[in-house]
């Protein structure tokens, strides 16, 4: 895939890098991530008001650590590559994905169509590109919105256990049993519309339920750490508990279920379009092609190929992104 | 571009794994036990397999099997043929006298007579056995009491079938019909069992008909084994020993159990594989033109698709389509693109026309743009082609469709696919009314006459017509030509008719669909009939 | 413990009715599936009428719903739409998916977790890159092409598989149709193992098993693995309704008569009492499975008490 201008020399050092990413997300769904990740390595030793030192240094050390990672670096390039490109595909892509010519369907690489084109006819250079945007953030929004609320709930069930949790973990027995396809047959048909808002609600709605579990079995691992015992020993307050404590020591499973999760939901977003009630065109996502593409994978391979490794790279660079939090966070590792 | 280079090597050693793939196809083939039986794909059929409840292919595949009607379509030419019947007599197109041939019986041994038929089709009509195919008795005198539009039924029998002897019944129509006769070949027509009616469950469980092959056992779900029926007394007995039929949960796969030399025949090649197939199975392909046709409906009930000039509107669309690179590109050449509103199996003698349709529906990119924006433009600007997304593989012939449109309008947004979940909720939406813009209709013919390709789909108020386009003109013609006792008259009323259809674009003509199949290297002489459903009867085996 | 078991079974009750009624008015809420059975033409009115009283579905959403739930109890689940008993269905799709979910799983444990320790423990290293390349293969490669092509190359150039499983669906037929089926959750399996081996090589137990003397593959099974498996065990719980009810795409290239091919089957026919029965089997499966994934929490962790 052509990059745009590589940064040569690793701004990792410079704190007005990650500032600029950040401005890049502004408004795309993409870098919402990067936002909130930085927000909630930010914000915790806010609310801690007594000993608020030991707590700031905890997340300041990690952010610390990040910033010096290359791991991290690179990913991080990635995903602004992605985000960029989100943004404005049109920088890299000069043709309309919409463009269609059937005389030349599945037909490979060609001069001006490094890629070729798919079984209709458009160019899979294009499309790939002008995928990024809906596919991304459908990927990204909807493991934020996954893990967010799964871990809020997940954790707390864990955490406090009792009624609340039998009631929590009840209903995420309900939610397991609900088939994706009728789900989606169901919320899709009645929550209509061309954006990706509804799908990503949808997914939000059926996946936070696993990430809850994840979560609550985490938390009451790590409730019985001994230093937590003795935080509680020396009378510490619940949400002080939760946030200097346990969630450093509960989070690395949530990141790697949640990294993984987003390369999964970019592709449910092809099945609920195979269903009918997905994306529709003229929307371009990479769910959208790569679906279309499987059929015909014996005769054009390469129709599946570029979707395809446009997704890969997405998921390699949020998975390369967990580990390098997780990292950061885990004072074991130090 | 290093990465390009990178992906192409990647690509060619993809596609050299899967070239190698690709050859291993054409085994020896056959994989069901006993010799001289072979093996067939089959699907779930929809419905309890009953001859009035069949209305798709799968349950029609076994009553193809195991029934013989009064007549039957050749397999060959789509004639409607004598069976049972020994004559149908009429003199005046409405009141008609059936005689049996002799020595026909159900391969339980009881003796099919006149009253086989008449308990058969009073049985079908009834409305409290709820039987999909119904309205085929519509036409005979009493069905409105044993099928009124609402309430119970005030009769149990039709009072227009009267049984005179054991070979002999009369039939009364409600109106003139002169080429009904030739509408029995139907499979709801099929004579049946006093099994069928003292023990019903049994009967699902063991159909039992009087065609040329016998159930031997019916797993729900997952299989049904037939054997040849050594007594079948008609003269088109079976040339193998039986068929097996296995339920497949998708049709790539029947088709991978093929090449893999697991199956026999397989009806329906995959459209993904439609590239591959003459290799994979060494020419053993069939590529036959079936009485299926595709068009585009439009929701004339909607005042913006029903004002004047519309029709300017609806063939600018239908030039803007371009058929023939879809039908080669999408569908490999298993559809033709269509010229008339009918199909090729009925034959000129039948009324089909090549041509009809006329530049209407030649591709003409100027020409379409230009008549769309006469007729005053695609209403709002946008329009959506509604198909359902469960079965059929639609989305690709749609998008295909809207993306030729959209090239010859010169607006990559005036036509998008709008698929809808479920087969019952497209048909919830038709038949409510609910969709603003085109929508697809297909049309499997129930029997080889130009009036099954009419009157259903475009007669005022008619089961299929699902955009409610009316037309006086149309419905006088109609009525004409069923009155006429002269087939060769009628004929040429029924393409009067369908002139005025053409006229005005009443639905877009797209493809005339073929029947495909493959089949392994024991079987010899398969066919597929005008419904596409194999001849199974005749296929060899060894 | 005793008590604890006994309370998550009462609980089962409430969560079974709010699980049909959930799934019951979902199913209603599609819509008339009646239209749907007459092909590309509309039903007669008479026939829609009878069919829909027929299957109850000319009363109101409550009435059907309580008509069912007593029916329900007298063990009457119902009929699809072609008149087959949903009990019937349930029968045969249950045991073969039970078998596939089976193989699934075992591969999840065994190669998932191997995997995981094995780059756990060699983080960075080759054998770290190369799995985590299979990951990325595995997610952004849908199923379906996984599995048409070793379909094709075991079962049709190599001839070592029968490429579509039989009826019977034995345990060595469901190999390949299961190692598909697992594969994205291996994915999680490696890479959660990994995640809490490496975090937990560190533990100032191992340290202390280390210097204890302890041999490697004891220090590794007896310390290590069993403070890992926590996340690991809680997955695999969360994982049997992908197994189980979803499995549509594998079950459907391998010609697999199972549940998840059944309940789509269902689902876009609109067959509420097929939808509904299967459903409900699979709550039921989950609250046992959830149950099991809770006790096992206590045999990895002696820490962990039942509240």
């Amino acid at each position: 895939m052509p990059e745009p201008t590589t940064p040569q020399n690793p701004q990792g050092r410079n704190p007005h890098d990650e500032g600029a990413i950040s401005a890049l997300g502004g408004s795309g769904g993409a870098m919402d991530l990067a936002v909130a990740e930085g927000a909630s390595l930010e914000k915790p030793p806010k609310p801690g008001r007594s000993g608020g030192d030991r707590a700031r240094s905890l997340w300041s050390d990690a952010w610390h650590d990040l910033r010096r990672n290359p791991v991290f670096l690179v990913s991080g390039l990635i995903i602004a590559f992605l985000v960029f490109i989100s943004l404005w595909p049109s920088a890299i892509a000069s043709g309309d994905p919409l463009a269609c010519d059937l005389a030349k369907a599945q037909q490979g690489s060609q001069p001006g169509h490094p890629f070729g084109f798919n079984g209709q006819g458009c160019d899979v250079y294009t499309r790939t590109v002008y995928g990024a945007r809906a596919s991304v953030t459908v990927g990204v929004c909807a493991t934020l919105g996954v893990a967010l609320l799964g871990s809020l709930l997940g954790g707390l069930a864990g955490f406090f256990g009792g009624w609340f949790d039998s009631l929590l973990s009840r209903i995420t027995d309900v939610f397991f049993a609900i088939p994706v396809v009728l789900g989606g047959l169901v919320f899709l048909s009645v929550v209509p519309g061309t954006t990706v808002w509804p799908v990503i609600t949808f997914i939000v709605l059926l996946g936070w339920p696993q990430i809850a579990r994840i979560a609550r079995g985490s938390v009451i691992t790590a409730k019985q750490n001994d230093y937590v015992q003795a935080a509680r020993a020396l009378g510490a307050g619940n949400s002080r508990m939760l946030l200097r404590h346990i969630t450093p020591n509960a989070i690395a499973p949530v990141i790697v279920v949640a990294t993984i999760a987003l390369g999964t939901y970019i592709a449910l977003e092809a099945t609920l379009s195979y269903l009918g009630v997905g994306l529709k065109a003229p929307t371009v996502s990479w769910g959208i092609d790569i679906s279309s593409a499987s059929g015909y994978v014996r005769n054009a391979p390469h129709m599946l190929l570029w979707p395809a490794g446009a997704l890969a790279l997405t998921v390699l660079a949020f998975i390369m992104l967990g580990d390098a939090v997780r990292d950061a966070l885990d004072p074991k590792l130090r | 571009m290093r990465g390009a280079r990178h992906a192409k090597w990647a690509a060619v050693a993809t596609a050299v794994a899967l070239a190698a793939t690709a050859c291993g196809g054409g085994g020896s083939g056959g994989g069901s036990g006993d010799a001289g039986v072979l093996s067939a794909s089959w699907g779930d059929p929809q419905n309890p397999l009953e001859p009035a409840n069949t209305n798709e292919v799968q349950g029609g595949k076994v009553l193809e099997m195991i029934f013989r009607g009064l007549k039957r379509y050749n397999p060959k030419t789509g004639a409607a043929e004598d069976m049972l019947a020994e004559k149908i007599d009429t003199t005046d197109s409405q009141n008609f006298t059936v005689t049996l041939k002799d020595g026909w019986t159900f391969s339980n041994g009881e003796k099919v007579t006149a009253k086989s038929f008449v308990d058969a089709w009073n049985y079908g009509a009834h409305v409290k056995n709820k039987q999909k195919n119904a309205p085929f008795f519509a036409y005979i005198e009493g069905y409105d009491k044993v099928h009124p539009e609402e309430g119970q039924a005030t009769a149990d029998t039709m009072s227009g079938l009267v049984v005179k002897d054991d070979k002999t019944f009369t039939v009364k129509l409600t109106q003139k019909f002169s080429t009904w006769p030739e509408t029995l070949g139907y499979a709801a027509f099929a004579p049946l069992p006093k099994v069928f009616f003292d023990d019903h469950d049994a009967f699902l469980k063991t159909p039992v008909g009087n065609g040329p092959y016998t159930v031997k056992s019916y797993d729900k779900g997952s299989a049904m084994s037939l054997r040849k029926w050594a007594d079948y007394p008609g003269d088109d007995k079976a040339q193998n020993e039986g068929v097996d039929l296995k339920v497949y949960t998708d049709y790539g796969t029947a088709y991978t159990d093929l090449t893999a030399g697991n199956l026999d025949l397989l009806d329906d090649v995959p459209a993904a594989q439609l590239k591959n197939v003459k290799n994979d199975v060494g020419g053993r392909y069939l590529n036959t033109p079936a009485g299926i046709i595709q068009t585009l409906a439009f929701p004339f009930y909607d005042a913006d698709w029903n004002k004047p000039g519309s029709e300017k509107v609806r063939k600018g669309l239908s030039m803007a389509i371009n058929r023939d690179l879809i039908t080669d590109t999408i569908f490999e050449k298993t559809r033709t693109p269509a010229t008339d509103w009918t199909s090729p199996v009925l034959g000129e003698a039948g009324g089909y026309q090549a041509g009809l349709c006329g530049a209407a529906c030649k591709y003409n990119a100027a020409e379409a743009k230009k008549l769309v924006a006469e007729g005053g433009g695609i209403p709002g600007g946008q329009m959506k082609i509604s198909y359902n997304a469960d079965t059929g593989s639609h989305k690709e012939w749609v998008e295909a469709v809207c993306n030729s449109i959209n090239k010859a309008l010169g607006d990559n947004k005036a036509c998008v696919g709008n698929p809808v979940g479920t087969f019952a909720d497209y048909r919830n939406q038709v038949t409510q009314q609910k969709l603003d813009g085109p929508f697809r209709a297909g049309w499997q013919m129930d029997y080889p006459l130009i009036q099954n390709f009419l009157e259903p789909l475009y007669a005022t108020g008619a089961s299929s017509n699902d955009g409610k386009w009316s037309n006086k003109e149309f419905d006088r013609l109609l009525k004409e030509a069923n009155a006429e006792p002269d087939t060769t008259k009628a004929t040429a009323k029924f393409q009067e008719a369908e002139k005025v259809v053409a006229e005005e674009m009443a639905a877009i003509p797209l493809w005339y669909q073929n029947g495909s199949a493959a089949y392994s290297e024991r079987t010899s002489n398969v066919a597929l009939n005008p419904f596409s459903i194999p001849v199974y009867n005749e296929v060899k085996v060894g | 413990m005793g008590r604890y078991v006994i309370r998550r079974l009462l609980q089962m009750i409430p969560v079974f009715f709010g699980a049909t009624l959930l799934i019951f008015l979902m199913v209603n809420v599609m819509g008339d599936p009646v239209s749907g059975l007459c092909g590309d033409r509309t039903c007669d009115p008479a026939t829609t009428a009878q069919l829909k009283a027929d299957f109850g579905l000319d009363k109101p959403v409550w009435q059907q719903y309580l008509t069912y739930m007593g029916n329900l109890f007298t063990g009457d689940f119902g009929k699809a739409f072609n008149g087959q008993q949903v009990t019937e269905l349930m029968g045969t799709a249950f045991p073969v998916t039970a078998r596939l979910t089976l193989v699934a799983i075992v591969f999840e444990i065994v190669l998932g977790i191997s995997l995981g320790v094995l780059t756990g423990l060699r983080r960075g290293r080759p054998v770290d890159s190369g799995v985590l390349i299979l990951t990325l293969v595995v997610i952004s490669v849908p199923t379906f092409v996984t599995g048409l092509l070793l379909q094709l190359l075991l079962g049709v150039k190599w001839g070592l598989i029968k490429p579509a499983v039989s009826p019977a669906a034995t345990v060595d037929e469901l190999l390949v149709p299961g190692l598909v089926l697992a594969s994205v959750s291996l994915a999680y399996v490696t890479r959660l193992t990994r995640t809490s081996v490496a975090e937990n090589a560190r533990a100032d137990y191992v340290r202390t098993a280390v210097a204890k003397g302890l041999p490697r593959r004891r220090i590794i099974t007896r310390h290590l693995l069993r403070n890992s498996l926590i996340p690991v065990v809680t997955f695999i719980g969360t994982d049997i309704g992908a197994l189980m009810g979803g499995a549509i795409v594998t079950e459907r290239i391998f010609n697999i008569h199972g549940v998840g091919y059944q309940l789509y089957q269902g689902i876009v026919r609109q067959s509420s009492q097929t939808v509904v029965g299967f459903v409900t089997v699979l709550v039921l499966v989950f609250l046992v499975a959830n149950l099991i994934v809770d006790l096992l929490y206590a045999v990895l962790d002696p820490r962990i008490r039942y509240a």
